[in-house]
């Protein structure tokens, strides 16, 4: 029988790594994040979970050492969240370039300086371009459930790519939430043991990490990146077999109440649950406003993305992140970007808001629906809006 | 070798599955200056042969040791360790 506890997000994470009977964590301490390392390093010494705990030096050594377990076959878990991921960053790429599939949470905090331990999304937008496979979750429960199937689609022998799952620092990562938490034959129905296929082992002798020349290494990238796009199918396979097993059915684009919809909010990760509820009273208020929101981050769900908002008429983006100098938050260039090509498309209004632990109010989300609506009526002189900022904002110009 | 591979040839992560291939590759060709070793002046003591960055240092049968032009890329390390300066390093060009 499963069971209905109270965890936050950084605890379900940990018992998820612990039912997934990870063999190796390695992992240093960074506010919002502790939580995870704490519990697991216990779970380690109280006889709990079977696995190599490392206590490491740094982040960029966590990384590194989480690379060499993979590299022998052991399933490898580790969380990190904010300057802890750019200390790592180098080695970020090196997990999903040598395609080892480690699985890592990220507890999304903003980046120094000024120095901020608080949730937005700057750290998981810096790593976009790494070929990790990126998840966010809504909630304490999908933490847990994105981390089960993280190690099902990663270790995945036609993927074979490092996953990361993002919830958002204090708001999941330390608020107790209901939640359900499953058999353990349940757990091990739906995920198999790991074998890596290309194990290191001195009886077959193999090279990982060769250099490559620059005639090679054109085609590495590409091989690499074809691959990484292809992971989408088994990402859509994973969640259904989540589902069958589970009963709890996700999808790389949820959509929630967008029937008929003209206009749209996009939100990523626990904020969504906010917006919900300022849909739910527009709705109730006979207004046609839906919500989509990416789960799936990379690779970025094209197809299902441009499914979810055909019909719309306005797409209002909120961002958690500023794009330095560029075209406006990370989410709403990439969602301009993947409708630029459609004959029919949604004119996309952009808002960035929720910056360093800034909260956004149900009050707050109204505004951004209304004042989206006006903007794309009447346009703006603004690339995009804020919300919460004090002082009118005016300069953020092409 | 590899200018003939395509894309779709490559292992996963660029993996090498077969063990020492490094052995097929020329790296003799990175070099702009070779080691000469003179037989008069040599003990046989290996220094050069043990310093080798490149295991391009041959032990022959009359124990003298002699590099291998294939892979040796003229780094010098074996001509400033021999202790008897048995070894110079000269311009490729020169004959």
């Amino acid at each position: 029988m499963s069971k209905r506890v109270a965890l936050e997000a950084s605890f379900a994470t940990a018992e998820a790594a612990r039912m997934a009977d990870v063999d190796v964590v390695a992992a240093y301490p960074i506010t919002p994040q502790t939580h995870v390392p704490e519990r697991l390093a216990e779970m380690v010494a109280n006889g709990e979970l079977k696995a190599a705990y490392i206590p490491v030096e740094s982040e960029h050594s966590a990384m590194s050492a989480c690379l060499g377990a993979a590299a022998v076959g052991a399933r490898t878990f580790t969380a990190t969240a904010g300057q802890g991921l750019e200390l790592m960053h180098e080695v970020v790429y090196v997990a999903s370039s040598m395609r080892y599939p480690v699985v890592m949470a990220i507890c999304n905090r903003a980046l120094s300086a000024p120095l901020s331990v608080w949730c937005d999304h700057s750290d998981a937008m810096a790593v976009r371009d790494t070929g990790w496979i990126q998840v966010f979750c809504q909630n304490n429960q999908e933490a847990f459930d994105m981390t089960l199937w993280a190690f099902r689609v990663g270790e995945d022998p036609k993927v074979l790519f490092p996953v990361m799952i993002h919830f958002d620092g204090f708001t999941l990562s330390h608020v107790t939430e209901p939640m359900i938490l499953p058999e353990q034959s349940e757990v091990d129905t739906f995920l198999p043991k790991f074998q890596y296929p290309f194990a290191l082992n001195p009886d077959k002798p193999m090279t990982h990490g060769a250099f490559g020349l620059p005639e090679i290494y054109s085609e590495t990238k590409i091989a690499q990146e074809v691959a990484f796009r292809k992971s989408k199918d088994v990402a859509i396979q994973g969640f259904k077999e989540f589902g069958d097993i589970f009963g709890r059915y996700y999808h790389l684009v949820e959509s929630y109440r967008t029937e008929d919809a003209k206009t749209l909010l996009l939100t990523m990760g626990s904020f969504t649950e906010t917006a919900k509820i300022v849909i739910d009273r527009k709705r109730d208020n006979g207004e046609m406003v839906g919500l989509v929101s990416l789960r799936l981050w990379r690779p970025f769900p094209f197809e299902e993305f441009r499914q979810a908002v055909k019909n719309a008429e306005t797409l209002i983006v909120f961002d958690r992140c500023i794009s330095s100098g560029g075209p406006g938050g990370p989410v709403s260039s990439e969602v301009r970007a993947a409708l630029y090509d459609e004959k029919e498309k949604p004119r996309v209004v952009s808002f960035i808001g929720g910056l360093g632990g800034r909260d956004m109010s149900l009050s707050d989300f109204e505004y951004v629906i209304e004042r989206g609506n006006e903007i794309a009526e009447k346009g703006s002189e603004e690339l995009f809006e804020t919300v919460g900022v004090r002082g009118k904002v005016t300069g953020i110009r092409g | 070798m590899a200018d003939e591979l395509s894309w779709r040839d490559l292992e996963v992560g660029n993996i090498v599955l077969e063990a020492g291939n490094a052995s097929f590759r020329r790296t003799g060709d990175w070099r702009s200056e070779r080691p000469i070793m003179d037989k008069e002046k040599c003990n046989k003591c290996g220094l050069c042969w043990l310093y080798c960055p490149d295991a391009a240092m041959k032990l022959l049968d009359d124990g003298y040791y002699e590099p291998e032009l294939f892979y040796c890329k003229g780094c010098g390390i074996c001509a400033r360790v021999c202790p008897r300066e048995a070894i110079t390093m000269i311009e490729e060009e020169e004959k």
